[in-house]
């Protein structure tokens, strides 16, 4: 259950867009049931008070519309970020993806959201109605005459089990307390694929990809494809594609993507979250994000704003070219 | 009617298989389910439906439609069809049969689409009363009765039997040859699970969507309604909504280079993306707003206006379930059709 309600969101809000410090709020419109919620942006204080949810199920990443809503407000938009949003935030500005002047962020705590498909894992279809309580989630279903109870860290997200920090590294204003850096197992499901034979690994992959349906909502979501014109909709790249033509494509596509954001990607988990078919997007990521640790040092991305990646960096410690491939080799 | 014991769905599946190739929900290891070829020992899933429709047995994600081989000046234009088997799709829900006939009438008018044509003759649909629907369904508000799924075959799945109804002579065919499996029955069972899923239908949350606001000839009172702005502000433009429905239909026509001749081919499309329909003069729909709206004016008025009041919507609710950011249909109708209310 998360630390902040509504209502106090709701308020700091109102009281931003009142007294003129915003011109509107990018935050979370309340849906048909109470886990579909849609990224909102609010106007005015009576659309805040008529539509603004806030629950456990208010995952999106608000930082990458902050490339299209920006621009667009006359005066400034006040965001609510989440922790790991923060960094996404900071890597967009870090690459002049918007206006920082433009931005107000209320940093807001979070306790982990809720992924509405292991809810129905465990209660099956039919949910009329989801509420917190405590470290229970209640489920009232259309076949259990009594609600379900659940504890809510089996709900939780891939990407909150494995939460790499509670801090804020941007804002102009915090609610509630500020939280800590994590140390996360979240390299543990990479180092379990590295130490698989190299057909093992393939076959993992193949089994997981071969299930893409070349939705791009992996891409559309992810803060760190912000391309203006993705060369894969590009119809004069030569590689444009609309679907998985072949089991080359699918993967293609998934390891070019994971090329193009690493040293970027900030691990917030959205690719995974988003994608229709349940594939573990992240751990392409992460597997990356471990190697650059492993090779160059600790370094996350979108911690401070103007970092300079290892990968985009050069000095004199750098890995050669054949440390890596012997590594490759080993693992082979 | 027909019925067997669910002990015997095997040799059910088995019989089938002798003579065609059978597809069925499968559970994935993720979860879900997908439609896949049946095999000694696949189990047959318990979910509700698929992630992805059974569209793809008519009009696959891509299909090649013909090669070009160049030599020289001379061009030889290969036909890539290999010849069909019949095939049967097993445990298909009343919205999905009810997709196939929206289909029908985009690929099946003149000129008829020859590829999904021959499909259609090779394909046996088995369809399948929903016991257990869920709160993203709304196939009532389109005059869909899971009841009473159509299809070639209709089946009902009680908790120890199965009861089977043909409904066309295709259907009644296969279950001619499935007679040694199955009995002769009353169909009082049925009866009494029709009434139980009638009850649950009266509970669903989006029991009341209607379609009132929409139909043929509501264009111009629709398409300029200042909803669209915020109905499609946080919009992706990514395809799943378009990819997991079962009867979006459009696709694109695309050529590859195959270094020494050149494979036609098609692909769905979808119009929440940037290069839907371009042309030589650019792209006809700028904005994300103009691609969201065309999406669901398509459904809601364009289509219904082509086809004597149908709408192209069968409330499956994938797209309510998968939608990254949760718009969709059900959204859409209300907010655009709940303006008369205010």
């Amino acid at each position: 259950m998360q630390k902040i309600t509504r209502d106090q969101l709701v308020s700091k809000a109102s009281e931003l867009l009142s007294n003129g410090t915003v011109c509107c709020v990018l935050g979370w419109g309340m849906g048909e049931f109470d886990y579909d919620v849609t990224p909102t942006v609010f106007n005015t204080v009576e659309e805040l008070n008529n539509g603004f949810v806030f629950n456990d199920f208010c995952g999106a990443n608000f930082s990458k519309y902050l490339v299209s809503k920006a621009a667009k407000c006359d005066g400034k938009i006040l965001v609510l970020l989440k922790p790991c949003d923060t960094y996404s935030f900071n890597q967009l500005l870090t690459e002049h993806r918007f206006d920082r002047e433009k931005v107000y962020v209320v940093g807001i705590p979070c306790e982990g959201m809720a992924d509405v498909s292991k809810v129905k894992a465990i209660c099956g279809e039919g949910i009329l109605a989801i509420s917190s309580n405590g470290d229970n989630i209640n489920v009232t279903t259309l076949y259990d005459e009594n609600p379900i109870v659940i504890n809510a860290a089996d709900v939780l997200a891939e990407r909150c089990v494995n939460c790499k920090s509670k801090k804020h590294v941007a804002y102009d204003e915090l609610l509630g307390d500020e939280g800590e850096v994590i140390e996360s197992n979240r390299f543990d499901e990479v180092a379990r694929l590295e130490a698989m034979s190299a057909d093992e690994r393939f076959a993992f992959w193949q089994n997981e990809l071969s299930r893409c349906i070349r939705c791009n909502a992996c891409r559309d979501a992810c803060p760190a494809c912000t391309c203006e014109k993705c060369v894969f909709d590009n119809p004069n790249s030569g590689v444009e594609n609309k679907s998985p033509a072949n089991s080359f494509e699918e993967k293609l596509f998934h390891i070019i993507r994971a090329y193009h954001v690493a040293g970027r990607c900030t691990d917030c988990g959205e690719c995974s979250r988003v994608c229709p078919q349940n594939i573990p997007l992240h751990l392409l990521n992460r597997k990356f994000i471990k190697d650059i640790n492993e090779f160059y040092g600790d370094y996350q991305a979108g911690e401070e704003v103007g970092m300079r990646a290892p990968l985009v960096n050069y000095t004199t410690e750098d890995l050669e070219p054949g440390e890596v491939f012997d590594r490759g080799a080993d693992n082979a | 009617m027909r019925k067997c014991s669910l002990d015997k769905i095997n040799l059910i599946f088995a019989e089938i298989a002798k003579n065609a190739e059978l597809y069925l929900p499968v559970d994935q290891n993720d979860g879900s389910a997908a439609y896949k070829k049946w095999e000694e020992g696949t189990a047959w899933s318990n979910k509700l439906n698929t992630v992805k429709s059974p569209k793809d047995f008519f009009f696959p994600q891509t299909e090649d439609l013909m090669q070009f081989k160049t030599q020289g000046k001379n061009i030889e234009i290969v036909d890539t069809r290999s010849a069909l088997q019949d095939f049967v799709i097993f445990g298909v829900r009343a919205c999905d049969v009810k997709s196939f006939d929206i289909l029908d009438r985009v690929f099946l008018s003149e000129p008829v689409d020859s590829f999904y044509a021959s499909r259609r003759k090779h394909g046996v649909i088995i369809s399948l009363a929903c016991t257990r629907p869920s709160e993203t369904c709304f196939c009532k508000t389109f005059d869909i009765d899971p009841a009473n799924p159509t299809g070639d075959i209709s089946a009902w799945k009680t908790e120890s039997e199965i009861f089977f109804a043909a409904n066309t002579e295709k259907g009644a065919a296969l279950l001619d040859k499935l007679s040694s499996l199955t009995e002769e029955c009353d169909d009082a069972a049925v009866l009494e699970q029709k009434e139980k899923i009638n009850a649950i239908m009266d509970k669903l949350p989006l029991k009341n969507l209607t379609t009132d606001a929409f139909g043929g000839g509501k264009t111009n009172e629709l398409f300029n309604a200042p909803e669209w702005d915020e109905l499609s502000s946080a919009c992706l433009g990514c395809g799943t909504c378009t990819f997991v429905c079962p009867t979006c239909q459009c696709y694109d026509i695309k050529d590859f280079n195959t270094g020494n001749g050149v494979v036609r081919f098609r692909c769905w499309d979808s119009c929440m993306y940037s290069d839907f329909t371009k042309m030589a003069h650019g792209n006809n729909r700028l904005t994300q707003k103009e691609r969201f709206r065309q999406r669901f004016m398509h459904k809601l008025v364009y289509y219904p206006e082509n086809n004597d009041g149908l709408f192209s919507c069968v409330g499956c609710g994938r797209c309510l379930a998968k939608c990254p950011i949760s718009m969709n249909i059900v959204k859409v109708m209300k907010k655009i059709g709940g303006k008369k209310d205010e």
